[in-house]
């Protein structure tokens, strides 16, 4: 049952991410990748992540495409008329086809070991059923990454700063 | 539980779609949505990898990739909107000023 309505979930992804390349109409691709974010939302719901399922929609769904929504509108873009060159094209397909090949192989070579590298940890489904994600994630995060976190609202404040400078007219 | 497997093949084949998409088309917005894409690939890796090690700083991490990529959008963004107030093109063959 799980791995059937894994299976639809990822066949929903790959088909709205192989959209978002292909449709001409920027606003369609932009509508597609929503679609590719939901399913991806789904996923970490099924990997017992309810909390960055959230953050997900609401960061990526709702703001980041939000804003390229608006932007895209407000450009007033046209769709492509002149395509590139077929050759352009097919290479580039050629390249993606060894990175998909590069990618899977990278990410099964550790599995086909039997043994996954890394850190294990105590992180599992009865743990997160009992205190739940978010006290999970906010104890990572307040006590290991703390000076990770606090760089990041530095991060957050240069963006600003960045988009407001960049968007004006003279500064 | 599903096996890891099927989570690294889904996410292998996002991360090579976004490439593609980086690679083929020559619209700057859609290029940047490809981008996104890829990031979120990486994500759901770190999630996998996180979920199936029992250790939860892949998912920190998840949490920081995602300021990063809301602090890309705000200045990628503004940064499509100068180009085209130039050039009245957000094609990235346009831009070209630093070509010889």
């Amino acid at each position: 049952m799980e791995s059937i309505f894994f299976f639809v979930v990822a066949a929903v992804a790959v088909i709205s991410s192989i959209l978002v390349v292909t449709c001409k109409n920027p606003i369609n691709s932009a509508l597609s990748l929503v679609m590719t974010f939901f399913m991806l939302a789904t996923c970490y719901v099924m990997l017992d992540a309810p909390f960055l399922a959230v953050t997900q929609v609401i960061v990526y769904a709702g703001a980041i495409m939000v804003l390229i929504v608006f932007v895209i509108m407000l450009l007033n873009i046209r769709t492509e008329t002149v395509k590139r060159g077929s050759h352009a094209v097919i290479s580039g397909v050629i390249l993606g086809v060894f990175v998909l090949f590069q990618t899977i192989w990278f990410l099964l070579k550790g599995l086909n070991g039997g043994n996954l590298t890394g850190k294990t940890g105590t992180m599992d489904a009865a743990l997160i059923n009992r205190v739940g994600h978010v006290e999970v994630i906010g104890k990572a995060l307040f006590t290991d990454f703390l000076l990770p976190f606090e760089v990041t609202s530095i991060l957050l404040l240069i963006a600003i700063i960045g988009a407001v400078v960049l968007a004006k007219k003279k500064i | 539980m599903l096996a890891l497997n099927n989570y690294l093949i889904l996410s292998a084949i996002l991360f090579a779609i976004g490439t593609v998409g980086v690679l083929t088309r020559r619209n700057a917005i859609v290029i940047f949505m490809c981008v996104e894409m890829m990031l979120n690939a990486v994500n759901l890796t770190l999630i996998a990898m996180s979920r199936y090690l029992g250790n939860v700083d892949g998912q920190v991490f998840v949490f920081f990739i995602m300021t990063v990529a809301a602090a890309e959008a705000a200045v990628g963004l503004a940064l499509m909107i100068a180009f085209y107030k130039n050039r009245e093109s957000i094609d990235v063959e346009d831009i070209n000023l630093m070509k010889l």
